[in-house]
């Protein structure tokens, strides 16, 4: 699904270049789970970026699901991120005048669709994360637990083969964390790729396959053995 | 993206930001509304002179004394021209041509009238009865200069209502004596009330027959000759008759010039016409004024929603999608403050009628639809730069700059 070669990402702060990602390489199988881990400043953030096609790497080659991202063009990007990638945020990023309806309903609109199918798709995806009654609810009447929910319908509204998730829970509370975790590990044995960026190892530790990284270099790939039992 | 959902989500922008949302309708609305009093204004002004004009008479041929031209010193200057003066053996040669069917001279000056004590300088005409036909004038009471052509210096005269109400108050004026400058006259009637008729009160003044006129003012020369054509079809030939007749008479020199009253109501509505159109000119900066504004407003609001922007990116909107978002809203704001200004515009001007029945104000087709279409375009043009802006956000500063 993912495949990552000799992948440089340098920001350039007053005279000073950073090697926010330096020579990063490893693939990602369609369904894996893998948690990205390292201290502030590791790169994580910019990987993420990068994977979700929001930055381009200064140099390294991505390529996602067989095509050479380096070679799309700017509305091709778009595109992708619309239909294969669902984002989900630590501050949920909901718009605020919008309902959850609406919310979850955004990509569509964006996309394109028929209202009728929007509503269809769009109460599915709700009901997915166990708000279908709160449709008409705007985020300022929903508590945070739920708006990551409702981001996390969104995300998936258009059927997204990549989730990309940067910490999640961060801003949530423990038992709502652990059921953002839930939904998404249940989206995960469904066939779906799943990222999760965070620096909680409780979190991180849970994923089959764990990246972790320092100064923007990838330090360790491990593989969960019991998860694979 | 959908039609109608690219103008819900720019309508629900809108809405959530009333107060925003009403300054910049405010400040197209006025600049619209602007337009259409200014020109209505301008038209107003237009139909007034030339409604004047109209109301001089029909089929109207003015023949005044000097040729506009251009002269110079050179070998003609020497031996030059000076103009003769317009006489009463002109006015009876034109009417000889059968193309005209009434012609009448015309002196005018001020002179002191006085009755009983009371004096008032006043204009004084000095005509025959024809004019009074041409300019189709009508008598309270009394007859117009009753047989006294071009030449006897009969001792009577006309005065108009005001003049009557002044000197003569509740006295029947008819028979009365009326002193004139040095000489003495008779009041023959009194003119209806007219009113203004081009810069001239006519209420205000007195009528003596030409001849009189002549002498009271020491010189033979006319100030006009006034003609009225046949019809309106012979109006170029009564012209040509005219221009023909008087400069045969000149010995050749046509040091005189014939307008028509078509000739005349034409230049006055070109320039009236002009000056509506430069009105709106002058109107239309405040509405390209409205667009900086809205322009303004529109940058501190992409500025706000960074993070709503961001996320639209982040769930695949292009770059285009994102301008389409903000230039239908700057599209929606310019239109409706448009729709809002002709409301208004229209408001103000049944108010100026209300307080000037005399005048017609009507604003223009052209201005209303111009007004319109120049703000939507102001609304798309100045939306230009903050839907780029917005486009050009980076989603990534978009989304963690929280």
């Amino acid at each position: 699904m993912i495949k990552l070669r000799d992948l440089c990402r340098n920001f350039q702060v007053g005279t000073e270049t950073v090697h926010a990602l330096d020579h990063v390489t490893f693939d990602i199988p369609d369904g894996e789970y893998v948690s990205i881990m390292g201290p502030s400043g590791s790169g994580k953030s910019t990987l993420l970026n990068i994977l979700g096609l929001m930055d381009r790497p200064s140099s390294g080659t991505y390529t996602l699901d067989g095509v050479d991202t380096s070679t799309m063009t700017d509305n091709e990007l778009a595109e992708t991120r619309q239909q294969q990638i669902g984002f989900v945020f630590q501050s949920f990023h909901l718009v605020p005048r919008l309902t959850a309806f609406e919310n979850v309903e955004l990509p569509m609109v964006l996309a394109g669709d028929m209202p009728s199918e929007r509503r269809e798709r769009g109460l599915q995806a709700l009901d997915g994360v166990g708000l279908g009654h709160r449709s008409d609810h705007r985020p300022s009447q929903l508590s945070g637990g739920e708006r990551q929910r409702v981001a996390i319908a969104r995300a998936m509204v258009m059927q997204p083969k990549l989730l990309l998730a940067d910490e999640p829970t961060g801003n949530l509370d423990t038992h709502s964390g652990r059921e953002i975790v839930r939904i998404i590990e249940q989206l995960n044995s469904d066939g779906l790729t799943l990222l999760v960026v965070t620096h909680d190892p409780a979190i991180g530790g849970r994923a089959s396959r764990q990246l972790k990284f320092i100064d923007g270099r990838l330090d360790q790939d491990q593989r969960q053995r019991e998860s694979a039992a | 993206m959908r039609f109608m959902d690219c103008n819900r989500m720019a309508g629900g922008t809108l809405s959530r930001a009333p107060g925003r949302t009403f300054m910049m309708l405010l400040a197209t609305a006025i600049s619209v509304a602007a337009v259409l009093v200014l020109t209505s204004l301008g038209e107003a002004a237009r139909r007034y002179v030339t409604d004047e004009f109209r109301s001089l008479g029909t089929n109207l041929l003015i023949v005044m004394p000097g040729r506009s031209e251009t002269s110079g010193m050179g070998p003609g200057s020497f031996i030059s021209e000076t103009n003769r003066d317009l006489t009463l053996d002109d006015v009876r040669a034109v009417r000889r041509s059968p193309n005209i069917e009434l012609a009448a001279p015309v002196i005018v000056g001020a002179v002191a009238v006085n009755r009983a004590g009371l004096e008032r300088e006043v204009t004084v005409f000095g005509t025959i009865e024809e004019f009074r036909e041409i300019r189709q004038w009508t008598m309270e009471i009394g007859e117009f200069l009753p047989n006294v052509g071009m030449d006897r210096a009969a001792p009577l005269c006309v005065v108009g209502a005001t003049i009557r109400d002044e000197l003569f108050g509740n006295e029947p004026p008819i028979g009365q004596w009326l002193r004139v400058g040095d000489r003495r006259c008779r009041v023959t009637g009194v003119l209806a009330e007219q009113g203004t008729a081009v810069m001239i009160d006519v209420d205000e003044a007195v009528l003596i027959p030409v001849v009189m006129a002549q002498q009271l003012f020491n010189s033979p020369g006319l100030f006009r000759i006034i003609m009225q054509a046949t019809s309106r079809d012979s109006m170029d030939a009564a012209k040509r008759d005219a221009r023909r007749i008087i400069t045969e008479r000149h010995y050749g020199e046509e040091d005189f010039t014939v307008v028509t009253q078509d000739a005349v109501l034409s230049t006055f509505d070109g320039i009236f016409g002009n000056l509506t159109r430069a009105l709106a000119g002058i109107a239309s900066i405040s509405l390209v004024v409205a667009g900086v504004l809205i322009m303004n407003v529109m940058l501190v609001s992409v500025s706000q929603r960074t993070a709503e922007v961001g996320l639209l990116k982040a769930l695949g909107a292009t770059r285009q999608q994102v301008i389409a978002l903000f230039l239908t809203e700057a599209l929606f704001l310019a239109s409706l403050g448009g729709i809002l200004g002709i409301g208004v515009g229209y408001g103000v001007i049944a108010v100026l009628r209300g307080a000037y029945p005399e005048l017609d104000f009507v604003p223009p087709l052209w201005a209303v639809g111009g007004a319109l279409v120049t703000a939507a375009a102001c609304g798309l043009f100045f939306g230009i730069l903050p839907a780029r802006r917005a486009a050009d956000l980076d989603p990534i500063v978009a989304l963690t700059g929280r």
